[in-house]
C-alpha cells in the first residue's frame, strides 16, 4: 500500500513541476502576435495551397491583418464571400475577383497528334520538355505526364488516359493557380468562369507556323484569323500564327466557334449555333469539336 | 596509375566495334543546314541570306559576342534557306540550308596534306585565328576555344591538358584522331601551349587505348615539354574536372571557380587538331571525325564528316538502323542526347552517333531506394543523388542548392549504379537547371 | 517506319546492379554459416529457417496484396534475407510457433508500417529477435547443447557470454579455437566465426558492402574490452584474451557484418558508417560489461539505427573541391 501512496504521490509531484516549468517557459518565450490573425486564418478555406502567393493560410491571413489596403490580396479558394467575410471583420474594403477556373488549352489528343517517338526518362513534364519535343511532334502541346496533377492541391485535375491530355474538374477547380505555374508548356490559363461552367476558348497554344502546326496536329490553331473577322466583340487577337480569345471581352456568341477550320477553338456546356445557309456542314464541325 | 580522387564506375567500354576501324571521309552531303546555336554561349549570327552563293570554309555566320563562335560553310553552293528547322531533340532553331554545287574552297586555305611544323605567332595571333577559325570543345561541351585561352587578368596557366581520355564508352573518334592524326595533335598542342604561355602539356590517355598512349610518346620523342600520361580506365576520367585532379592532384573547388583556377587549362585531343589545321593551315572547323557504333550497326566506322550532314546519311552508309525499339544517341552512352530526329545534322560538338537497339534500348522498372549508398559512392563530385533525387521530386530548391547541386558534373554514374533503377539523374539534372535558373536571377537583381 | 524511337535522358546504359542481386549476394554469404550451423545443431536448424523464410516472404506478399495495395516486390529477395537473418537469430531448439510470432513482428511491425522496403527505421530481423527475447526470455535463452563432437561440456545451455557474465568461466580458459568455427552455444546463426567471416569476404569481394561498418565495429569492441581489461586487471595476457574473446562471443560478427551493415537502417556515407560503428561497437560492451543482459549487439544496432536519420542529415560526404 506504501509502495503505491508513494508513487502516486511522486508522480502528482513530478507532473505538477513539469507544468510549472511549461507555463513559465511558455510565458517567457510568448510571442506577440495580432489575435485576429487567428481569426481571419480561421475564416480561410486552410487547404494551404500557396495560391495566394503566401506559402500558407497563415501567410495571407497575417498580410491581411497587417496592410492597410487589402485589395491585391485574394484567396481564390474562399472566393468574393470569404474575402468579403474577412473584410466586414477587418473593416476595411472587401477585395473582389471574378471567379475563374483553370483551362487546359491544348486539344491534341492521341488520334488527332501522332505520336512519333516514345518517351521512357522520369514522368515529369518538366524534365521531358527541357529535354526534347515531347512524344509528338508539337513543341507546344500538353506532354501528358501530370506536373499539373501533382501540384493540384484540390483533385481538380487529371490526365485522361485516352486522349493523353489533363482535364479540369471545373467543379473542383479554385483557380489557386498551382497548375499555370506547374505546367513548363504554359497551356493552363485561369479563365473567366461562366455560369454552369460554360465556356468558349482556343484550345491551343502552338506558335508555329501554320503548315508545321498542321503537320504536327490536326487539332491545332493555325492562324488563319476566321474567327477574328466574325467576332462583334474584339475579344480575339492573332499574333505568331495563333488566335486568342480574351475571356474579360468574350460573351460566348459562339460566333467564332463554327469559324475555325481545324476545330481549336473548344465550346463547353453551349448548344451548337446553327447557321442557316449550310446547317450540315456545321453540324459536322461541331462535331468534330466535341469529340 | 593515376584517377581522379572520389566516385566513378565502370561500364563496359564497347569501343570494340568501332575502334579497329580508320577514319574513312564520308561524302559530301546534297543538302546541310547548319544550326547557329552549336556551341555553348550566344547563337551566332548569320551574315549570308538566301540566294547568296558560298564557298567552303566562307564565313556564313558571325560570333554574338565574346562568348560565341564562328560558323564557316561546310560546303560550297547556294543558301536556299536562312530558317527555323528542327533539330535532334525536335525542336525549332535558326539553321541555314545550303545546297551543294561541286566542291569549291576559299582561296585562303591551305589544302595540301604536308606537316607545317613551325609557328612563330604571338599568343594573341594564335588566338585571334582560333577565333576565326569557329573553334570550339570538340569533345562534347562546345566551350568557345577562344574564351578558355584568354587567360583572366591575374590568373596564369601552368599546364596545359589535352584530353585523350574518351572515357565515354562506345566512341572511338578521339582515339582514331591520336592514331592517325597524332602529328597534328602535337604540333597543334604546342600551339596551345604558346597561346596560354606555359611550359609544360600533359596528354592524358586511359589505360584501354595502350596503342595510342605508344604511338603519341613515339611522336614526342625526347621533348620534355609534353608528356603523355596513361590514367586509370574510368568513368568519368574525362570530366575536366577529373582529369586535371588526376593528371595534376588538384581539386578544383565548386563553381564558379573554374580550372584556371588551379592553374590548369584542358583541351580536347580532336580540338587541338582543329587548332593546327587552323592556326597552320588557315582551315575553319568544317568537319570532324564522328563514330557511328553500336552493337546491332552492322559496319561501325569512324567517319570524317562535314558539319551539317544529316545523321540519317551517316546510319545509312554504316548498314542502317536496326529493326524494331532503337535509341539513337548524338555522344555516347553516359552523356549523349538521344534523337527523335535522325535529320538531325553533324554538329561540332558531335563526336559520335551511339545506336542502343532491342532491350538494351530500354529502361530497367523503377522500384523503391533501398539506401544502399552506391550512388553516393558512385557520384565523382562527392555529392549525395538520392537526397539530391528526392528534393527535386519535392520541388525543395532551396535545400537542394546548400547540398551542393550546382557541383553536378551531370556524367550519370549514380543513375548507371542504381540497383532500383531510379532515374536518379532525371530529377537531379531538373533541380540543377533549376536552382541555377534561380541562382542567375538573384544574381540579376543583384 | 520499322522502328521505334526511344528518348530518355541520359545516361542511356545500365551497371546490371539490381537489388535482387544485392540482396542475393548477402543470402549466398550466409550460406558457409547455415551449414555449419546443421552440422553442430541438425536438422532442426533447417525447419527453422525454413518456417522463418516462408512466413516472411508469405506475410509480405500478403500485407502488399491486401493491405498496402502497392506493386507486388516479394521478388527482390528482401524478405527472405530478413527471414534468414531472424532465424540465425534464435535458438536451434525454440518452438516454430514462436518463429512465426517473430516474422509477424519482423514484416507487420518493423516494416511495411513504414512503407515497406527502404523505409523501416529498424532492421526487421533484430527488431523481432528484440520482441522475442523480451516476451519469450525463457525459450530465447535457453540454447540447446551442440552434437558436435569434441565440444566443451561445461558451456552446455549457456552461451560464452552467459557463462562469462555469472563468472564461470576466466578467459584464459575458453576454448577461442572451438568459438572460431562454431563449438560453442548461441543463436545458431552466430555461432561460427568462421563460416561468417568467409561470407564477409565474398561480400567485401562483390562490393555488396564496405569495410567501413563491420571494422569499425569490432575494433571499437576491441579497444574497448582491452582498455576494460587493463583497468580492471592490469596488463597482462587478459589484455589480449578479453577482446578476442569479446569478438569471438555471442552476435559480434554476425551483427556487425550482416546485421549493421543492413542498407536501409544504415548511414549512407562512409564519416556516417564509421560513427555508427563505432557506436554500435561501444553500447555493444556497455550492455556486455555492465548491463542486465549478457550480450548486446541487438540493443546496440537497433539504438544506433534510430540514430542514423540524424547521421544522413549531418554527415555529408568530402564534396569535390572542398577543402
Amino acid at each position: 500500500m506504501n509502495t503505491l501512496i508513494f508513487t502516486i504521490i511522486t508522480l502528482f509531484v513530478i507532473g505538477v513541476v513539469s507544468a510549472l516549468i511549461l507555463y513559465f517557459v511558455a510565458q517567457k518565450f510568448k510571442v506577440e502576435e495580432d489575435p485576429r490573425i487567428d481569426d481571419v486564418e480561421k475564416m480561410l478555406p486552410g487547404a494551404n495551397c500557396g495560391g495566394c502567393g503566401f506559402p500558407g493560410c497563415r501567410g495571407l491571413a497575417t498580410a491581411l491583418v497587417e496592410n492597410e489596403d487589402i485589395s491585391s490580396l485574394y484567396c481564390s479558394v474562399g472566393g468574393d464571400p470569404c474575402m468579403g467575410a474577412i473584410a466586414a471583420y477587418l473593416g476595411k474594403a472587401a477585395p473582389k475577383k471574378e471567379p475563374m477556373v483553370a483551362t487546359i488549352r491544348c486539344g491534341g489528343t492521341c488520334d488527332k497528334r501522332p505520336r512519333t517517338n516514345t518517351y521512357l526518362g522520369a514522368t515529369s513534364c518538366a524534365i521531358a520538355s527541357s529535354l526534347y519535343v515531347g512524344e509528338t511532334a508539337c513543341a507546344y502541346g500538353c506532354l501528358g505526364y501530370g506536373d499539373c496533377v501533382e501540384a493540384c492541391a484540390f483533385d481538380a485535375i487529371r490526365i485522361n488516359p485516352e486522349t493523353g491530355l489533363a482535364e479540369v474538374d471545373a467543379d473542383k477547380c479554385t483557380a489557386c493557380g498551382a497548375c499555370v505555374k506547374a505546367c513548363p508548356k504554359g497551356i493552363i490559363e485561369l479563365r473567366k468562369r461562366w455560369p454552369k461552367n460554360r465556356a468558349i476558348y482556343v484550345s491551343c497554344v502552338s506558335k508555329d507556323k501554320g503548315a508545321v502546326t498542321m503537320k504536327a496536329c490536326k487539332a491545332g490553331c493555325i492562324g488563319c484569323s476566321k474567327c477574328l473577322k466574325v467576332c462583334e466583340f474584339g475579344a480575339i487577337t492573332v499574333e505568331n500564327g495563333l488566335a486568342y480569345i480574351d475571356h474579360t471581352k468574350c460573351r460566348l456568341c459562339r460566333k467564332c466557334v463554327g469559324e475555325c477550320p481545324t476545330g481549336a477553338i473548344k465550346m463547353i456546356g453551349l448548344a451548337p449555333l446553327v447557321k442557316k445557309e449550310e446547317p450540315k456542314a456545321e453540324a459536322a464541325k461541331v462535331e468534330n469539336k466535341e469529340a | 596509375m593515376k584517377t581522379f580522387p572520389i566516385g566513378g564506375v565502370h561500364p563496359s567500354d564497347n569501343k570494340q566495334w568501332s575502334k579497329g576501324s580508320a577514319i574513312e571521309v564520308m561524302e559530301l552531303p546534297d543538302v546541310v543546314s547548319i544550326p547557329l546555336a552549336q556551341h555553348i554561349g550566344a547563337p551566332a549570327t548569320a551574315v549570308v541570306a538566301k540566294g547568296d552563293k558560298v564557298v567552303t570554309g566562307q564565313l556564313i555566320a558571325e560570333a554574338a559576342g565574346f562568348m560565341s563562335a564562328n560558323i564557316h560553310a561546310p560546303i560550297s553552293g547556294t543558301v536556299t534557306a536562312v530558317d527555323m528547322q528542327p533539330n535532334g531533340q525536335g525542336l525549332r532553331q535558326m539553321m541555314i540550308t545550303i545546297k551543294r554545287e561541286g566542291d569549291e574552297w576559299a582561296e585562303s586555305i591551305d589544302r595540301s596534306t604536308e606537316l607545317v611544323t613551325e609557328c612563330n605567332l604571338s599568343s594573341k595571333e594564335i588566338i585571334e585565328r582560333i577565333k576565326a577559325a569557329g573553334i570550339v570543345g570538340m569533345g562534347g561541351a562546345t566551350f568557345p576555344t577562344h574564351v578558355k585561352l584568354s587567360i583572366p587578368e591575374g590568373k596564369k596557366a601552368e599546364l596545359l591538358i589535352i584530353n585523350g581520355v574518351e572515357c565515354e564508352p562506345y566512341l572511338t573518334s578521339d582515339y582514331r584522331t591520336m592514331l592517325e592524326r597524332g602529328q597534328m595533335l602535337i604540333v597543334g598542342t604546342r600551339i596551345l601551349m604558346r597561346a596560354i604561355g606555359v611550359e609544360r602539356a600533359v596528354i592524358g590517355v586511359e589505360a584501354n587505348k595502350p596503342d595510342a598512349v605508344k604511338h603519341l610518346r613515339s611522336i614526342v620523342g625526347d621533348d620534355k615539354s609534353i608528356g603523355v600520361m596513361m590514367l586509370k580506365t574510368q568513368y568519368p576520367q574525362g570530366g575536366e574536372k577529373q582529369l586535371i585532379a588526376a593528371v595534376m592532384n588538384r581539386e578544383v573547388p565548386a563553381p564558379p571557380a573554374l580550372p584556371i583556377d588551379v592553374g590548369a587549362v584542358v583541351c580536347n585531343a580532336s580540338t587541338a587538331v582543329a587548332v593546327y589545321e587552323a592556326v597552320q593551315k588557315n582551315k575553319p572547323l568544317i568537319e570532324r571525325v564522328v563514330t557511328v557504333t553500336g552493337k546491332s550497326v552492322k559496319e561501325p566506322k569512324n567517319l570524317l564528316t562535314r558539319f551539317g550532314t544529316p545523321v540519317s546519311a551517316l546510319v545509312e552508309k554504316c548498314g542502317g538502323l536496326p529493326e524494331g525499339d532503337v535509341r539513337v544517341l548524338n555522344g555516347g552512352p553516359m552523356m549523349g542526347r538521344a534523337l527523335c530526329n535522325v535529320a538531325m545534322p553533324v554538329m561540332k560538338g558531335c563526336s559520335g552517333i551511339t545506336i542502343i537497339s532491342g532491350k538494351e534500348a530500354l529502361r530497367g522498372e523503377e522500384s523503391a531506394c533501398i539506401k544502399c549508398a552506391k550512388c553516393v559512392e558512385a557520384c565523382p563530385m562527392g555529392l549525395e543523388p538520392y537526397l539530391l533525387s528526392k528534393q527535386a521530386r519535392k520541388r525543395a530548391w532551396d535545400a537542394m542548392e546548400s547540398n551542393d547541386i550546382t557541383s553536378c558534373i551531370e556524367c550519370g554514374c549514380c543513375q548507371f549504379t542504381c540497383p532500383a533503377n531510379i532515374p536518379l539523374l532525371d530529377y537531379v539534372r531538373l533541380g540543377k537547371q533549376t536552382v541555377m535558373g534561380i541562382i542567375r536571377a538573384r544574381n540579376a537583381k543583384k | 517506319m520499322a522502328n521505334r524511337f526511344l528518348v530518355a535522358p541520359a545516361p542511356h546504359v545500365h551497371g546490371h546492379l539490381s537489388t535482387q542481386r544485392l540482396m542475393g549476394d548477402v543470402i549466398i554469404a550466409l550460406l558457409p554459416a547455415l551449414i555449419v550451423s546443421v552440422r553442430v545443431f541438425g536438422w532442426n536448424v533447417l525447419a527453422i529457417t525454413a518456417v522463418s523464410v516462408a512466413s516472411c516472404v508469405l506475410l509480405e506478399f500478403l500485407v502488399q496484396k491486401f493491405l498496402v495495395k502497392g506493386p507486388l516486390t516479394v521478388n527482390n529477395l528482401s524478405a527472405v534475407l530478413t527471414g534468414l537473418l531472424l532465424a540465425f537469430n534464435l535458438p536451434a531448439n525454440i518452438p516454430l510457433w514462436i518463429v512465426v510470432i517473430g516474422a509477424v513482428v519482423a514484416i507487420c511491425v518493423a516494416k511495411m508500417p513504414f512503407g515497406g522496403l527502404g523505409k523501416n527505421l529498424f532492421n526487421p530481423a533484430l527488431a523481432a529477435r528484440v520482441f522475442l527475447l523480451i516476451a519469450y526470455p525463457v525459450q530465447m535463452t535457453s540454447f540447446p547443447t551442440p552434437t558436435i563432437e569434441g565440444f566443451a561440456d561445461a558451456y552446455s545451455g549457456a552461451t560464452p557470454l552467459g557463462a562469462a557474465k555469472a563468472g564461470l568461466v576466466a578467459f584464459g580458459e575458453v576454448d577461442t579455437v572451438g568459438m572460431f568455427t562454431g563449438a560453442m552455444g548461441g543463436s545458431f546463426g552466430e555461432i561460427s566465426t568462421l563460416a561468417l567471416l568467409l561470407g564477409f569476404a565474398y561480400l567485401l569481394m562483390r562490393r555488396v558492402i564496405t569495410w567501413h561498418i563491420p571494422v569499425s565495429i569490432l575494433g571499437t569492441m576491441a579497444a574497448f574490452a582491452a582498455i576494460y581489461a587493463v583497468a580492471t586487471q592490469g596488463f597482462g595476457s587478459v589484455a589480449w584474451q578479453m577482446p578476442l574473446f569479446h569478438l569471438l562471443a555471442g552476435g559480434a560478427i554476425l551483427g556487425a557484418v550482416y546485421m549493421a551493415t543492413d542498407y536501409v537502417t544504415s548511414p549512407m556515407t562512409r564519416k556516417g558508417m564509421l560513427i555508427y560503428g563505432v557506436g554500435i561497437g561501444a553500447i555493444t560492451m556497455l550492455i556486455r560489461l555492465w548491463g542486465a543482459y549478457p550480450e548486446g549487439m541487438s540493443f546496440a544496432i537497433l539504438i544506433m539505427n534510430s540514430v542514423v536519420p540524424l547521421i544522413n542529415k549531418y554527415v555529408k560526404p568530402k564534396r569535390f573541391g572542398a577543402r
